[in-house]
């Protein structure tokens, strides 16, 4: 009996982990989370119960759809969750869960690893009480707290409008939204919108809220200076050139999503540059098969495509697995999956026409901003190394000033720290590279690992280096 | 692209010896052209462990050894920046009476040489080094030794020597290595054309290639040492840490992360190196069970690199048995960051007065040659300490 292994219990793995058990087959699924939904249908602790009209919104529906259909699916998955994928290695995972590390070999593996906020900084974020979207979605969804009592949304992307009216919704004062994609944005970006009506329905709708309920929103801003004493008390931003602040508890923001990538890295997987995510991904067909035999990739973990998009990919990529595998699989079936994505990709082109990440950002970001909070590394120290070195690479910058060295290991600090390196050595975004992975993923602890070791033997002769 | 050079040295491979000697032919005057594969120090010289020691060495390289820190004390005047140097001072640590013996014997055996080693044990060396764990019984302290962060520094011989007029060729992978009998000729597969009456052969793990084409060979094998890093720690670790015997050596960064080697990882290709997870585990029981400090701390990273190991231990340096305009600098074992700068000077001696300030005759890649035709290569007992 072979082991097929799914990592990330969102979207994607759950509708992988679907199509695995319906073709006979039991999956491990792997989450770090203490129970299913990843991100976006994320579960508050169980004790703590909530309605999911109030959780979802428009999307209880879905959740709670997949929630049924994994309490169905449950009997036939090794559900495994609170356990971190902390390395990948000769087709074997390493595992780190119960304060034990383990190990489990894989015959496929389906890295369905989702995605974080992309943060673009700006002046103060490092503040308390400055939150990414992301985090200030996850207060209300997994604690049902907010952030602050009066809080600024900021930055660009749907996850901006849909954080906001969740706040608001929740009984929390919305100081203001500020939006840096361009006001006209919408105007080219309608079209193609339109390829999912529905969802763009929802958009719209999501703004007459926000405009019913009194909260400003303001397009074509630029972030310039979070302050405050201990913790954030006002943002400084600009509209048409005009300076203007607004009064806050908190700041949630962030520019769109970036896939995590590691584990597929780790797998030893082939990345190109997405023009579209404008950020290295894992190479993958249609169907989510990697460069890797046997590694499958799916949702936004391999490209920024949102839920409904994983949904499908998840059952694709566990298709292909079964195609791969010779277990029979309906060829109309995957072909339909297939078909379903294309207006998602088609759909998410035109996000990024209506919330572009703002294009002057690395050129606008002043010396003092720091970038990589992990290893406090600022845009000015990026710039003198730039200058004084020459140059040129994401893993040369990285070894010259430390971006990308702490705790996140690039995560947070890449999309910014790329962006300027690229302005200031002239070159383009996929020029300067991407961070090589290392292991572990997230920090581990020594004691842990260590405990794992076989008893230790002696270090041969020809090993005793000092 | 077709591009013809042509100077007074050839020099493959960018990392702290190829680098450090292109930076001191230009203080000769002569002229340099450097081809680098990739990155100028991003290969082992750029990911190594950063120890700066003489403590430990075989009395052969004793010379080069001592010599380089004469270098690295003047680093900042060499290359620039301090590249992260603290003169901390190295202790070599004892498990056991038998260790501790070991190290006694090599401390008689360097005396005089200027380590100025000092055997630590007892009640004072618990009071002076409360942070080791109990494992450890002495140590051998020689206080001119010291870390540094080979990141900084190996990239920066290079611009060092760019600065000082070399032609550095990074992104320049030499497919055609060639001699018209009187120059060697390289190419690469873009049309790069280099011609020059003689070449340093600084090609680290895989100089082996070069070596072959001009008709030497060694017994070389490719070692990944793995390296951790944790998080940043209260400073605890005020020395730079060895163990007779091996397995574990670390230092603490002026920033607090402690930075650990000891184990071995294992080829992604022949490229890149990365860390096993097997060897990563031990390496953590060791640093939890030597440093107590760290038993709750994370690790953040986890690396290894590539690096060439003969069966002596020591690096090849000296000329080509075929091409005496050939000079061999490779194979420093896992232990070349140290001596690198001197091994630079060394080359840049050789070929501008026909010998070096320091004895090389050790490593000349003809005892591999007389080993082949049935001498034992080396004897197990010759392996440094």
């Amino acid at each position: 009996m072979s082991t097929v292994v799914i990592v990330g219990a969102g979207p994607a793995g759950l509708r992988a982990a679907e199509q695995l058990v319906q073709a006979g087959l039991r999956p491990v699924l792997i989450d770090e989370a203490p129970r299913i939904g990843g991100q976006i249908y994320r579960q508050p602790p169980a004790t703590l119960q909530r309605r999911p009209a109030d959780l979802y919104g428009f999307e209880a529906g879905k959740a709670t759809a997949l929630f049924e259909r994994f309490a169905a699916l449950l009997p036939n998955l090794d559900h495994r969750p609170d356990t971190l994928v902390w390395q990948i290695e000769d087709r074997t995972l390493h595992l780190l869960s119960g304060g034990r590390s383990q190990t489990l070999a894989f015959d496929a593996l389906i890295l369905a690893t989702g995605a974080t906020d992309r943060v673009l900084p700006f002046p103060g974020w490092t503040l308390p009480g400055v939150f990414t979207l992301g985090a200030a979605q996850v207060a209300l969804k997994a604690q049902a707290s907010l952030i602050g009592p009066r809080v600024v949304f900021a930055g660009t992307g749907p996850l901006l409008y849909l954080v906001a009216w969740q706040y608001v919704q929740a009984g929390g004062q919305v100081q203001a939204v500020l939006d840096t994609a361009p006001p006209e944005a919408r105007r080219r970006a309608l079209p193609g919108l339109l390829a999912r009506p529905a969802v763009a329905a929802k958009g719209a709708w999501l703004l007459a809220r926000l405009a019913l309920a009194g909260v400003p929103v303001r397009r074509g801003v630029q972030l310039q200076r979070a302050e405050g004493e201990g913790r954030v008390s006002r943002l400084h931003w600009q509209q048409h050139g005009r300076p203007q602040s607004t009064e806050c508890d908190a700041i949630g923001f962030g520019h769109g999503l970036r896939s995590e990538t590691q584990l597929a890295d780790l797998a030893g997987c082939a990345f190109d540059f997405d023009p579209l995510d404008q950020a290295w991904l894992p190479r993958r067909d249609a169907a989510g098969r990697s460069s890797v035999p046997g590694v499958y990739l799916a949702g936004d973990g391999a490209a920024i495509l949102g839920a409904d998009a994983a949904e499908l990919a998840g059952a694709r990529a566990a298709l292909a697995l079964l195609q791969d595998c010779g277990h029979p699989v309906p060829a109309a079936h995957a072909q339909a999956l297939e078909e379903a994505l294309v207006p998602q990709r088609r759909f998410r082109e035109s996000l990024e026409t209506l919330c572009p990440l703002p294009a002057d950002w690395a050129a606008q970001a002043p010396d003092a901003l720091v970038v990589c909070r992990c290893e406090e590394v600022t845009a000015g120290e990026l710039r003198a190394c730039v200058a004084e070195t020459g140059t040129r690479e994401m893993n040369r910058l990285k070894a010259h000033t430390r971006i990308g060295m702490g705790r996140c290991q690039g995560r947070m600090c890449a999309p910014g720290a790329s962006r300027l390196l690229a302005q200031a050595a002239g070159c383009s975004l996929a020029e300067v590279g991407r961070l090589r992975s290392q292991p572990p993923v997230k920090p581990v602890p020594i004691a842990v690992l260590g405990a794992s070791a076989p008893q230790v033997a002696p270090v041969p002769e020809d090993q005793r280096d000092d | 692209m077709t591009e013809r050079l042509q100077a007074d040295v050839a020099i493959i491979g960018g990392g702290i010896v190829g680098s450090s000697a292109a930076l001191f032919l230009r203080r000769f005057g002569l002229s340099v052209v450097l081809l680098e594969r990739s990155l100028c120090g991003a290969a082992a010289s750029g990911v190594n462990y950063g120890g700066v020691r003489v403590q430990g060495r075989s009395l052969s390289q004793l010379p080069l050894a001592l010599r380089s820190r004469e270098i690295w004390r003047t680093l900042p005047e060499v290359i620039g920046i301090d590249g992260e140097y603290v003169p901390s001072g190295h202790l070599k640590l004892a498990r056991g009476e038998a260790d501790l013996a070991r190290l006694e014997a090599y401390a008689r055996q360097v005396e005089g040489q200027g380590l100025d080693l000092q055997i630590v044990s007892g009640a004072s060396f618990r009071r002076q080094y409360p942070w080791l764990g109990a494992q450890a019984i002495a140590g051998s302290w020689c206080p001119g030794d010291g870390h540094a962060n080979p990141r900084l520094v190996s990239p920066a011989f290079a611009r060092a020597a760019r600065a000082a007029g070399a032609r550095i060729i990074e992104h320049c992978d030499v497919t055609e290595l060639g001699h018209d009998g009187s120059h060697f000729v390289l190419g690469n597969a873009r049309g790069l054309s280099v011609r020059a009456p003689r070449l340093l052969n600084c090609a680290g793990a895989w100089a082996l290639t070069v070596a072959r084409a001009y008709g030497d060979d060694a017994p070389m094998e490719s070692i990944h040492p793995g390296m951790a890093v944790t998080e940043p720690m209260p400073r605890f670790m005020d020395v730079n840490i060895g163990v007779e015997g091996g397995g574990i050596y670390g230092r603490q960064t002026t920033r607090g992360n402690c930075v650990m080697g000891g184990s071995r990882g294992t080829s992604r290709n022949p490229l890149h190196a990365q860390p096993r997870a097997v060897a990563i585990a031990e390496l953590c029981q060791r640093m939890a069970e030597l440093f107590p400090p760290l038993a709750q701390a994370q690790v953040l990273r986890f690396w290894s690199g590539v690096e060439g190991s003969l069966p002596d231990h020591q690096p090849i340096i000296g000329p080509g048995t075929k091409h005496p305009q050939l000079l061999h600098a490779f194979g420093f074992c896992g232990a070349g960051f140290q001596t690198g700068p001197a091994v630079g000077e060394a080359l840049a001696q050789w070929v501008h007065h026909g010998r070096a300030s320091v004895p090389l005759e050790p490593f000349t890649i003809e005892r591999f040659s007389t080993a082949a035709a049935g001498a034992p290569l080396h004897s197990p007992s010759s392996t440094s300490p």
